[in-house]
This record gives structure tokens, C-alpha cells and sequence, in this order.
């Protein structure tokens, strides 16, 4: 099969334009008729289900909490990119673009990136009609900052709570249609299953969580946007609910898996303290703004860190990269934390941890200034960790935070199996092999509102649609298929819990497939993972009962998948020999321990389609470059 | 320096179901570390219980960092536990004491019918919201961001409103389960914002008439809901929620 991205001809600036005009319409009156099922209601699914629900599709939306505005989006802190260059330091959507590309090590298509940067000021435009309270100074205008790789101030706010403002403008956005009957709403959902009739995504069956019960419904279309994986990894910043069954499920029905491999390790979270940890925490990178990053230059140097004098600190991203220092990219950031920890220079209990000191940035601008800024995020630190940052440096350690691969989508963002799109983090593509900080609220607000309320309407107005009924085979079928998974599950009665095969999978994938990759350690953690499967199959412990509300056999699932995907990961890391972005393989490194990309032979998006568990076939989307060059990433 | 680890008592509340009679049923969780959260030790605690083939408590949580809303339980009898602004979730070991005995509880108010164990339904909080808690504007159809600028101070006071989580804290705190602060929350982030003027009148009346018809009992400021509100929402919302509602009363 040949991948076909669609991405228009002509011109970058215009490509968008072009192809909006050219997508076909689906009449008003017609628009009544096809029926659009949205899976998942952060940013990008909410802001889809509320913006296709007004056009006149009749829109179900649904969900695994018990309430549409939990999803996880709500949990970004920092802000959200757009080029309005209302801080005249020459932002522009060429620059967004540019630094979006280049951020991503040029492993994205150019024509999505540029169609990005150009709506994301739309989305500011949308936030602020819904009232969304983002920062604002004394004259009544916008405050922005700049954050994390960006020599520009072009990041909107609201304090350290930017993710939850948006998603409740898009969740509001989303209420007001379930009010005027245009949406059906079903929290507390599962899916199961993706039901695919003569080729085309017809529906889905859930299971509804309260009681067990399998649920069918057939629509026209299918949109997926349920975040990301990175709890594949057992801890990461995700929620506890974050999982990536429902890609999953369209992945072995036939969708292609865009760069697995590709995920982001965030360099500002509390470090783990032991065993019984069920997440780490993120604190808002906007810290390294202020806050200046160092490990003692001794070995072992087990000193208070206020006790350490000035001139045996190495403030090392400060001294490798005199240019943008401590606000370098998030891998390169991660990766030199891992790499002096891994010289024996990391601080805290465990050695597995680097100080973000406020102390010059306290003088410099006042403490009143610094709470300003951070309060909240000093305050939760407290709240964690028991320490006053004001007083002694905060101590942070890189941790999974997000997953730039995810389902192949064309430049419509539809999968290869007509009928099913996927949205926001869940698709693999507009931030390439790493993304860049404050875009992932932009990207899934821009797939929501943006993109694919006219990219659907080319699907829906040139195809022709059989009758479906949830009588259908295929829906009886998919929910046999689920109701013996988990009967199965439910009857294994082995030993050990899903909580314990989660953290050991979370342990291969950690240190076989985690900031550092190499040969010998992938091999070893696709043969890990597959011997951890069958045990899993074997051996796990769920409790109670199936026809109930009962998270653990929700959870069981959910890890059954991760012990596939887990797998696939592992396999394109393996593949990929060379480094890019947040893939790091240690065979292909500068002299200086950079990322070494090879463009001769790794410049496309890697697309594996499933033949049966262990067994994929790659697809390769080559990447052209017409507007910008690929150059070794620097951030000297 | 290895901290000192704790035992833990505990009387937690069991209900199978809607229509099951709950009661408490006590557990002791040995070995505790205090840097771990509430919510970590009853991870713990299941793990247990699922070793031993008995069914474990089951209770609503998701980001587990405060802000998603979804946690909730009331822990010696306060909402979201003993310390002030703060979820479930975050609640940390190291606020109790050795041997302590904790009891554990679903958030209880008339609209917010038990499911099992913890867990609670807090749709209504959803079906006010569908009444007004948004302005209503088309996506697209908007004018450009800087064309009405927002007073620093609007911004900064719907801010402190806006941060509500939703929880349901303030309805299981109050003694006549009152939604107010949570529909004063938004109501008044929307009045203070220009963007949300202009159908401020409807908003209010129609989240109000919502809140009735849920069940939720009427304020009579007792201001338990303020003390437990894990964002802080101040009752200042609720004052002027009710200003808006005079307002809408006389246009």
C-alpha cells in the first residue's frame, strides 16, 4: 500500500487555502443526516465534537471519566503558542513554523507544520470569545512569555493553568451543543472496539464502566482523539486513566502506527521516590525561564546545595549551549540531565535528580516577582517533596510526558482506513520527532477546530454510505471479541496484579526504550516484552467481577494493550539507527554527544500496519523538504 | 535518611451499588510511607485486597495532581481531607500521624447518588453547566484577540473563579448540599470578563433554575463550601452571583 499524505500542491502559505477550497461541502440539510462518533473530550475531541455538532452533524461524544471536563488536556500547565507577534520581537508564522520544524529535528510533514503555526492564531482569537482569563497586563492587552526553545514571547497563559482554561472553553463550547440537542454525550464509556463494514470505520462498542455492559452505535464517521501513551511507561505525567486502547484497537483493525518510537521526555518533573509512586509531576517548564539548572562538579558531592560554592557548580546546559542555556529544547534538556547523573553527579537521595535553582533569579527580580510567576508550582512542589524551593534549589529529573507518534493521518488527519480521523496527541503528526513546549494545546485545538470540520466534509460528501444498523455482524462480533477478553482476564486468577506487570513493562521500556536507546537493549526489550506478555496472559490477578463498575479489570485491558504496543515501540526504535529528536540511539551521536540524524536513509514518517501480534509490516512516507533545509539541530 | 513509616488505620465506607446499604469496614495498611499521597495508600491497600481475592475499594481519581476534579472523598469528615486547598489526591501521608484511625466517605448530597463505594455521580454539575456555563459563540465567528481589551484586575478576578475544578467538594461540605459556589464560580468568571456579558442575565437564571431542579438545597452561607474548595474559590462568588441574578430579575 503507498501511503498518500495528500498534502496539496503550490505554494506553503497557500497550500491551506488552496485545499479548503478545494474540499467539497455536505449540504445543510444533509449535514443532518451523518452522524460522527468523537472518542476521547480533551482539546482536540471536545473542541471537534462542539464545532462539528454546530455545523449540524449529529455528534456523539464520549468518554472514560464521568465527566467530559477531566480529560487529561486539562492538566497542561504552561500556555499555548501562537504567531500574533503582539510583543513586536518579530514573531511571525514563518518563525512558528521554523522553530516547530526544526524543534520537531525536521521529522514532520512541512505543509501540517505550516498549516499549524498559520491557525494558531485563530485559536487565540476562538479562547478569548469564550472567555477564557488568559494573563493580561495593566493596559488590558495580552502578557506572553517565552518558553522552552522559542527566542520569541509567543505563549499565552493563564497562570499555571492554561490546559484547564482551554479545555473548559472547548468543554463549554461542548456543553452548549448537548444543550441545543446536537450532541449526545456518554461518560464513563470504554471503547472496545472499532467496528469496520466493507473497509470503512461504521461505528465502535463500548463498554459502559458502570455496568459492564457492551454498548453498540454505528455512525458515518469516526473520530479518535484519546491522547497519548507515554503510561506504557507505568509513570509518566499522564493521568492514571491515560491509555491508548481505543488507537490501539483501530491500530489491529487497520490503521497504520505513525513513528511509535517518538516520545517526549519532559526535563522538569519531581523525581520518583519509591516504589509505591503512581505518577510523577510535572512542573511548567516555564521555570527554566528564571531558574538556572546545575549539579555539582564533584562526583558524590552529597553537600546541602546551598553549602556549595559558586565555583563548584557546573551549570552544564549554561556552559554547552551559551545561547539559548537553560531553555534549550526538552530532549536536549532531559538528555544532558541523564548523561550527568549518569557520570555520578546527580543530587537527592537517589542520585537521579539535577537542582533548578531560583536563588539568582530571587535576587534579581524580588521574591514577589518569582511568586508571581510560579507560586503555584513552588507551592506544589512543597506539597510533594515537603521543601521550600525560595530557600534550596528545587531538585528535577526527566520524565515520559508525551508521544509524538501516534495513528498515520493524511493531511485531512484520516487514518488509512477511510472513515476513521484521529486528533491532538493521538495522531502522529504535526511535532515530528519531538515537540516543541506550549504546542501540544495548540495542535489539538487546531486539529478541533480548525481542520477537521472541513477535512470531514470531503470524506462524507465523496463517499457513498450503505445503510448500517448496530444489527450488524460486525458490531455482534466486536462485542464477543471484548466479552471473552475480559472474561478471560477475569478468569487467569494467577498471581500477580496488573499493577505489578504494568511497572515491569514500565521498567524494560524505561531503560531499553527510554532517553537512550541502543542495539543490544532494544533486542533485548522486544524478547522482554513479548516473555512479560504471555506470563501476562498466564499469570495476572484481576479482581471482582466484569458486570460492574471495576477498575482494575478496566486497567487490565488497558495493559494488555500496552504490552503490544510496548512492543511496536521498541521495534521502530530499533529499526531507526539514527538519532532524531527525542529518539535518542547512542550508535548515532556527534562528537559532542549530540543527536546525529542520518537524512540519507531515515527522512520519512515510519508506518507499521499490524499482520498479528509480533508480526508488522513497515511503510515508509518519505519527508520532503522544499522550504526549509534539514541542518544539525544547535542550540549553541 | 530513611523516614519513619507509619500504621494506618482505616474505616472505609462499602457500598455495592446504588441500592446496597453501605456500611464501614475497617483496614489496617502497615508500612506506610508518609511522602506517599492518600490515594497511593489506597493503591496499596487494593493491592492488597486483591492478593487476598476480596474486592477492592473502588474510587474515582484521575491526573492526580489537583486539577482534573475527579477525586473526592471526605476524610474524617471534611471534604478532600485535613488540610485546606487541596484535592483528595494531593493529600500527602506525612499530614497524619502514626497509628491514626481515618475514615473515609463518599461526598453525600441528595444529587450526588452513591455508585459504588466512593464513588459518586456528579452529572448534574454537567447538566448546569450545559444551562450557561459558556458564552455562546460559533467556532470561527469570533473577532480578532486584542479587539476588547480586559482589565489586568477583570482577568486576574475571573481567573480566581475560572480555577474551579468541578469536584463537588463545596455541595458534600455543605449542610444543605448547596451547589452555589460551584455555579457562583462560573457565573461569576464569565460576568467579569467582557466576552460574557452579553448573555449574563440568561446564564444566571438558567444555571440557577438547573441547580434547583438537581436537587441541590439552597445557600444559607454557612461558607463550609469556601473552607473545603481545594482551588480556593472565595464566597465573594456567591455574592455575586446572586447581583446577577437581582440584575437579570429586573431587565
Amino acid at each position: 500500500m503507498k501511503l498518500d499524505s495528500k498534502v496539496p500542491s503550490g505554494d506553503l502559505a497557500e497550500k491551506w487555502q488552496n485545499h479548503k477550497d478545494a474540499l467539497k461541502l455536505v449540504s445543510p440539510k444533509n449535514k443532518r443526516k451523518f452522524h460522527i462518533i468523537v472518542v476521547g473530550t480533551g482539546l482536540a475531541g471536545s473542541s471537534a465534537a462542539a464545532s462539528l455538532a454546530e455545523l449540524g452533524y449529529r455528534v456523539k461524544s464520549f468518554c472514560i471519566q464521568d465527566s467530559p471536563r477531566r480529560a487529561h488536556s486539562i492538566g497542561a500547565q504552561g500556555g499555548i503558542n501562537a504567531a500574533k507577534n503582539y510583543q513586536n520581537d518579530n514573531d511571525s508564522v514563518w518563525r512558528l513554523f521554523y522553530d516547530t520544524i526544526k524543534g520537531g529535528d525536521y521529522r514532520s510533514r512541512e505543509a501540517n507544520v505550516y498549516r499549524l503555526a498559520q491557525v494558531s492564531n485563530n485559536i487565540i482569537d476562538q479562547a478569548v470569545a469564550q472567555g477564557v482569563p488568559f494573563a493580561r497586563e495593566y493596559g488590558g492587552y495580552f502578557a506572553n512569555r517565552s518558553f522552552g526553545g522559542a527566542l520569541v514571547s509567543r505563549t499565552f497563559y493563564a497562570r499555571g493553568q492554561t490546559g484547564q482554561q482551554l479545555l473548559l472553553g472547548a468543554y463549554g463550547a461542548l456543553m452548549r451543543q448537548v444543550d441545543e440537542g446536537n450532541v449526545e454525550l456518554y461518560p464513563r464509556r470504554e471503547m472496545v472496539d472499532l467496528v469496520v463494514i466493507d473497509g470503512k470505520a461504521r461505528g465502535i462498542v463500548v463498554r459502559n464502566l458502570l455496568t459492564g455492559e457492551y454498548e453498540k452505535y454505528w455512525a458515518d464517521a469516526v473520530i479518535l482523539a484519546t491522547g497519548g501513551y507515554g503510561q506504557v511507561y507505568y509513570l509518566s505525567t499522564n493521568a492514571i486513566n491515560s491509555n491508548a486502547s481505543a488507537i490501539w484497537k483501530a491500530h489491529k483493525k487497520g490503521a497504520f502506527f505513525g513513528n511509535p518510537c517518538y516520545v517526549q521526555i519532559h526535563p522538569t518533573c519531581i523525581p520518583h521516590t519509591g516504589e509505591y509512586q503512581s505518577k510523577l509531576t510535572l512542573m511548567s517548564e516555564s521555570l527554566r525561564n528564571d531558574g538556572r539548572v546545575w549539579v555539582p562538579k564533584k562526583k558524590g558531592d552529597k553537600r546541602p546545595p546551598n553549602e556549595i560554592p559558586e565555583e563548584e557548580r557546573d551549570y552544564y546546559l549554561e556552559r554547552k549551549y551559551p545561547t539559548y542555556g537553560n531553555m534549550v529544547p526538552r530532549d536536549v534538556a532531559s538528555r544532558n540531565a541523564k548523561m550527568v547523573c549518569d557520570e555520578g553527579r546527580g543530587v537527592g537521595e537517589t542520585g537521579r535528580a539535577v537542582y533548578l535553582d531560583f536563588r539568582d533569579a530571587i535576587k534579581e527580580f524580588g521574591r514577589k516577582t518569582i511568586e508571581e510567576r510560579y507560586g503555584n508550582l513552588f507551592e506544589m512542589y512543597k506539597l510533594i517533596t515537603g521543601e521550600d524551593a525560595y530557600e534550596v534549589p528545587m531538585r528535577i529529573y526527566p520524565t515520559v510526558h508525551y508521544t509524538m507518534g501516534g495513528l498515520w493521518v493524511d493531511y485531512n488527519l484520516m487514518t488509512t482506513l477511510p472513515g476513521l480521523f484521529v486528533l491532538g496527541e493521538a495522531n502522529f503528526s504535526d511535532h515530528g520527532a519531538n515537540r516543541l513546549g506550549a504546542s501540544a494545546l495548540m495542535q489539538g485545538l487546531a486539529d478541533g477546530y480548525f481542520i477537521i470540520p472541513y477535512t470531514i466534509s470531503e470524506y462524507l460528501a465523496g463517499t457513498k454510505f450503505e445503510k448500517v444498523t448496530e444489527d450488524h455482524e460486525a458490531f455482534k462480533e466486536a462485542v464477543e471479541e471484548a466479552d471473552q477478553r475480559y472474561k478471560k482476564l477475569l478468569s487467569i486468577k494467577g498471581t500477580k496484579t496488573v499493577k505489578e506487570f504494568h511497572r515491569e513493562l514500565g521498567e524494560i521500556m524505561w531503560e531499553k526504550v527510554g532517553m537512550s536507546r541502543n542495539e543490544q537493549g532494544l533486542k533485548e526489550a522486544i524478547e522482554e516484552i513479548a516473555k512479560l506478555r504471555e506470563e501476562y496472559w498466564n499469570n495476572v490477578r484481576v479482581a471482582g467481577e466484569a458486570n460492574t463498575l471495576n477498575k482494575n479489570l478496566e486497567f487490565a485491558g488497558r495493559v494488555a494493550d500496552f504490552m503490544e504496543l510496548g512492543e511496536l515501540m521498541a521495534r521502530d526504535a530499533l529499526h531507526r539507527r539514527e538519532s532524531c529528536g527525542g529518539h535518542f540511539r547512542e550508535e548515532s551521536q556527534t562528537e559532542e554527544g549530540e543527536a546525529l540524524r542520518d537524512d540519507e536513509h531515515f527522512s520519512y514518517v515510519a508506518a507499521w500496519e499490524f499482520k498479528k501480534i509480533g508480526d508488522w509490516e513497515l511503510h515508509k512516507e518519505e519527508l520532503k523538504f522544499e522550504y526549509v533545509t534539514p541542518t544539525q539541530r544547535s542550540y549553541k | 535518611m530513611e523516614k519513619k513509616r507509619l500504621t494506618i488505620n482505616l474505616k472505609v465506607w462499602r457500598q455495592k451499588d446504588a441500592d446496597s446499604k453501605g456500611q464501614f469496614v475497617n483496614y489496617t495498611v502497615k508500612d506506610v510511607n508518609p511522602d506517599m499521597s492518600f490515594l497511593e495508600m489506597l493503591d496499596v491497600l487494593n493491592e492488597d485486597l486483591i492478593k487476598k481475592d476480596e474486592t477492592p475499594i473502588e474510587f474515582d481519581n484521575d491526573c492526580r495532581e489537583g486539577i482534573c476534579g475527579m477525586c473526592g472523598a471526605v476524610i474524617n469528615g471534611t471534604a478532600h481531607g485535613p488540610e485546606s486547598g487541596m484535592t483528595t489526591c494531593e493529600i500527602r501521608m506525612r499530614m497524619f500521624h502514626d497509628n491514626d484511625t481515618i475514615v473515609v466517605e463518599p461526598f453525600r448530597a441528595r444529587a450526588f447518588p452513591v455508585i459504588k463505594d466512593l464513588v459518586v455521580d456528579r452529572t448534574a454539575l454537567d447538566r448546569i453547566m450545559q444551562k450557561g456555563g459558556y458564552t455562546s459563540v460559533r467556532t470561527g465567528g469570533v473577532p480578532e484577540a486584542l479587539s476588547i481589551p480586559v482589565p489586568k484586575q477583570n482577568a486576574d478576578m475571573a481567573m480566581d473563579m475560572a480555577a474551579c475544578i468541578g469536584c463537588g467538594a463545596c455541595v458534600a461540605a455543605c449542610p444543605n448540599a448547596s451547589a452555589a459556589l460551584f455555579v457562583s464560580a462560573k457565573v461569576s468568571h464569565l460576568a467579569l470578563m467582557p466576552q460574557g456579558k452579553a448573555e449574563a442575565a440568561r446564564r444566571v437564571e438558567r444555571m440557577v433554575a438547573q441547580m434547583d431542579e438537581e436537587g441541590f438545597g439552597a445557600c444559607s452561607n454557612h461558607a463550609e463550601c469556601e473552607a473545603v474548595c481545594p482551588k480556593e474559590i472565595s464566597i465573594i462568588g456567591i455574592a455575586r452571583m446572586r447581583r446577577e441574578f437581582w440584575k437579570s430579575m429586573f431587565k
